[in-house]
């Protein structure tokens, strides 16, 4: 996020769009609540009626995959109605003709008849964004779990330039992740191309500067695979060792037969977990992890905050952190690690070899953590980015964007649209919810489907039908509300039983190789 | 600009707009305190709070009274105590507040209250008998504990706006309910436990700690919640290895004490006896149990045979996003560094 979670509540305007923050970020939402309790603007943009649409002054019910489209529609009123921040655009931006001659493609009625949206609210919602500034975005899967996920994610970054929506308070781009420490994982460098602090393993500089940290003669200069790269090469043995951490690619990654024989073909598959799943069925050696609670450390949210997480209890059995786990491997492979513990490690390598967390130590973040660029440690943290329109790149790029359908459309065949995602109660493949009394709230997965299409096929509320799209088929329970627009599907992917993978379409974006999760063909049936 | 106020004769200065309770507060000073919550403020419903005031005829609530420059407040004076040893005598009778066994036994503001104004026993007769409200997955309801302070109601419509809880019925059947007097379970409540943090007494209480230690015994530690990417902190009560209950940390960054219901109920997974506790290699169609040595042994000598019969660049690795930094660290490390070879991802973008 560019921004901060504690603004929402004081925000003018906030647009959220393929966000369902109620069931995904529960505590964000109640901000966003606020905010409207309190006077604020809300514009929702979801295929689905979610429960934050009730709040919302504009609800546009987008149809799955029209993102760009839609955008671009926005965009083209801001601009064909002069309604743009052009004092921003000159000063802090690049390349607006470029975008204008695009979006001038995208009149509200052309993006009316891609978003399914009236072009009257396309021009309403634009209005009502110039006019309310300035104004935060959020975004979540819905922006990026598409072939054009990255494509989508440039239209708000043009939208929020256009609008001069970033560098201050109450702005900004904010993609609300989506697990405890995705954004941690990444700023650590566990990405095929930067080390952490996102420094370029093509930069001779930074590998020059890491291989003198790590006492070693030379780093891999060439950016690394991306996860379903790394899968696909698994069958043809070009990658034959393949190890995971913590991850159950088996009930989580799209289309999960292809995923089984992928890993089933594995030479040879390690894991460290703390359960047994679906995927470690699979490994060769299985080494069993420390839990949360079970060892000192950090997370990073969303808003780049780097928060403590302490230990309360030893892990179970053998169990050890798993820091541990690689620093032995390591060692048997003729390299000693210095840093024995969790706070070793940042405060003599993470902080030190990277500019962004310099200023954080251990000891400044017992209490709140702090928020990331902190280049020292007299530095507060930061709690927006490109203050005063100052871009990381210097100018801030305008993008020309084509909008693109997803891989896989309805047809005769499969005529209805698969689009999935998280629920309230359960996490992931809920081998930590499952644990915790969770079912106890939802025991078993659903495909939600509106009343007309309901009615039309004959299903009743609470019925079982079998839903099935090119990749399988599953036997799953229908819960009828009017959260669905017709002609959808929704599932999610907690229960190994109806699992959604089944289902989902194994495609991706060409550059972040994000999955299509939210947009493949099915088929409903009654089961007789 | 800094001002005075004067209470039970000694002055304290504060700056800005703020009410009696809160300077007194500030000070070290307790006033008896139970519908008013610092998140929510005022609500004006229990009249607990009072105070004498020199000048003002009446006695006032302290919760909404805005301190005034050379104000004289009094809040030991006999006026000030027999009325509020009137209100939780009410409150007393109006229930079934028995302590013996009940979850907020020493962190109890009604507790703490009728322990300032020495009632040992309420004067007045126990009404009528109210069932506990069990339907939740993790929160229980015991009506004649209920006090109707309200925080909890406000809680929920105006701190993290799920909007479902409201006062039900009137004058002295008054109580809260879920929707329209629904159970739990069938009401729209989706257990987030605002109301269970809100609540000053007994009356909403967390299940999974529920007869397994009194609150003296456990020791908060905070931490991160595991579940989503807001990054809500978390205050752990602990009780030898055991986590009893969890609240969200008040005043932290960036959940100020909110939470969901995964965070403050979904704690419990990491004692399950599924846990991996052993390195096990693949035997056959199972697993054996093995030595770390032998399983750290195994995965260093076959990564050492394929980077020498391939390339590091047939080793590929995938780091966890649910797990710490100084985890993904050290992986990307190994991989970089010991192997050679930058294929090391995560679920960044998904």
């Amino acid at each position: 996020m560019t921004n901060s979670f504690r603004e929402f509540e004081n925000n003018k305007l906030i647009f959220c769009i393929g966000t369902n923050m109620t069931e995904a970020h529960p505590v964000a939402s109640y901000y966003v609540k606020r905010a409207v309790n309190k006077g604020a603007t809300l514009i929702v943009a979801d295929p689905r009626k979610h429960a934050l649409a009730d709040k919302a002054s504009i609800f546009a019910q987008i149809k799955v995959g029209s993102d760009v489209a839609f955008l671009n529609g926005i965009m083209n009123v801001l601009i064909t109605e002069d309604l743009y921040d052009k004092k921003f655009v000159e000063a802090n931006c690049e390349d607006f003709e470029a975008l204008k001659a695009k979006v001038l493609e995208y009149p509200p009625e052309r993006a009316s008849k891609i978003a399914r949206v009236p072009a009257d609210q396309i021009r309403e919602i634009a209005r009502t964004l110039a006019v309310n500034r300035p104004g935060a975005l959020c975004y979540t899967l819905g922006i990026t779990e598409h072939t054009c996920g990255k494509n989508n994610v440039m239209s708000t970054a043009n939208l929020q330039m256009l609008l001069g929506n970033l560098g201050m308070e109450g702005g900004g781009v904010n993609p609300l992740r989506g697990q405890n420490n995705v954004q941690g994982a990444c700023d650590m460098g566990a990405l095929p191309n930067v080390f952490h602090g996102y420094q370029a393993v093509t930069d001779p500089a930074a590998r020059e500067k890491f291989a003198k940290a790590w006492n070693v003669p030379s780093l891999p200069d060439k950016p690394g695979l991306m996860i379903p790269d790394m899968m696909a090469k698994l069958p043809s043995k070009e990658v034959r060792a393949f190890y995971i951490f913590g991850e159950n690619l088996a009930n989580t990654d799209p289309n999960i037969a292809n995923v089984e024989h992928e890993l089933s073909s594995a030479e040879f598959l390690v894991c460290n977990d703390i359960f047994m799943t679906e995927t470690t069925r699979f490994a060769h050696v299985i080494f069993p992890s420390a839990a949360w609670c079970e060892d000192d450390g950090t997370f990073a949210s969303s808003e780049r905050r780097v928060n403590r997480v302490r230990k309360i209890k030893e892990p179970p059995g053998q169990a050890k952190p798993n820091w541990w786990i690689f620093k032995e491997i390591a060692k048997r492979m003729g390299h000693e690690w210095r840093s024995s513990s969790s706070r070793e490690i940042w405060d003599k390598e993470v902080s030190p070899l990277a500019a962004p967390y310099t200023g954080i130590k251990y000891a400044r973040i017992e209490n709140d953590g702090l928020q990331w660029p902190c280049p020292s440690e007299e530095h507060p943290g930061t709690t927006f980015l490109h203050k005063d329109g100052k871009f990381t790149r210097g100018k801030g790029l305008f993008q020309a964007i084509e909008w693109t359908p997803p891989a896989e459309v309805e047809d005769e065949e499969y005529p209805f649209v698969l689009s999935t995602g998280r629920r309230l109660f359960h996490y992931h493949s809920r081998t930590q919810t499952g644990r915790a009394g969770m079912d106890q709230k939802l025991s078993e997965e659903t495909a939600d489907i509106c009343p007309k299409d309901a009615a039309r096929l004959g299903i009743a509320n609470g019925e079982y039908i079998q839903v099935s799209s090119r990749r399988g088929s599953v036997r799953v329970k229908a819960r009828v509300t009017d959260q669905i627009p017709l002609g959808m599907v929704w599932m999610a992917f907690h229960f190994r039983e109806a699992n959604a993978n089944w289902l989902t379409n194994n495609v991706y974006d060409p550059q972040t190789k994000t999955a299509e999760y939210k947009a493949c063909s099915c088929k409903i049936e009654k089961i007789a | 600009m800094s001002k005075n106020i004067f209470i039970n004769g000694k002055g304290f200065s504060f700056e800005g707009e703020k009410t009696v309770l809160e300077v007194a507060r500030e000070n070290g000073i307790y006033i008896p305190s139970l519908c008013y919550h610092e998140k929510v403020g005022p609500a004006n419903k229990c009249r607990v709070c009072v105070v004498e005031v020199d000048g003002m005829k009446d006695l006032q609530t302290s919760c909404s009274l805005a301190a005034a420059d050379g104000m004289k407040v009094g809040t030991t004076t006999e006026k000030v105590l027999e009325a509020q040893r009137m209100v939780v005598n009410l409150l007393l009778s109006n229930g079934n507040h028995n302590c013996l066994s009940c979850e907020a036994n020493g962190d109890c503001e009604l507790q703490d209250a009728a322990y300032y104004l020495g009632i040992e026993r309420p004067p007045f007769v126990i009404e009528e008998h109210k069932e506990r409200e069990d339907s939740g997955a993790f929160i229980l309801r015991d009506p004649e504990k209920c006090i109707q302070c309200g925080r909890c109601i406000e809680g929920c419509n105006r701190l993290v706006v799920n909007e479902v809880l409201d006062f039900g019925y009137r004058g002295g059947h008054t109580e809260v309910v879920w929707d329209n007097d629904m159970p739990l379970d069938d009401s729209n409540c989706v257990e987030c436990g605002e109301c269970v943090q809100m609540c000053p007494v007994g009356a909403l209480i967390a299940k999974k700690g529920m007869g397994r230690a009194r609150r003296w015994e456990t020791k908060p530690v905070r931490t991160t919640c595991p579940y989503c990417g807001v990054g809500c902190q978390l205050d752990l009560h602990v009780k030898d290895d055991q986590i009893i209950r969890v609240t969200g940390t008040e005043g932290a960054q960036p959940n100020m004490g909110h939470l969901c219901v995964k965070g403050r109920f979904g704690y419990d997974f990491i004692y399950s006896d599924e846990r991996l506790t052993t390195p096990l290699i693949r035997e056959n169609d199972g697993f054996r149990e093995a030595s770390w040595d032998e399983a750290l042994n195994l995965v260093a000598g076959k990564f050492t045979q394929i980077i020498e019969e391939s390339g590091p660049d047939a080793i590929a690795g995938v780091s966890c996003a649910r797990s710490i930094n100084e985890d993904s660290y050290n992986m990307q490390k190994l991989f970089r560094s010991v192997i050679g070879t930058n294929n090391i991802d995560h679920c960044a973008r998904t």
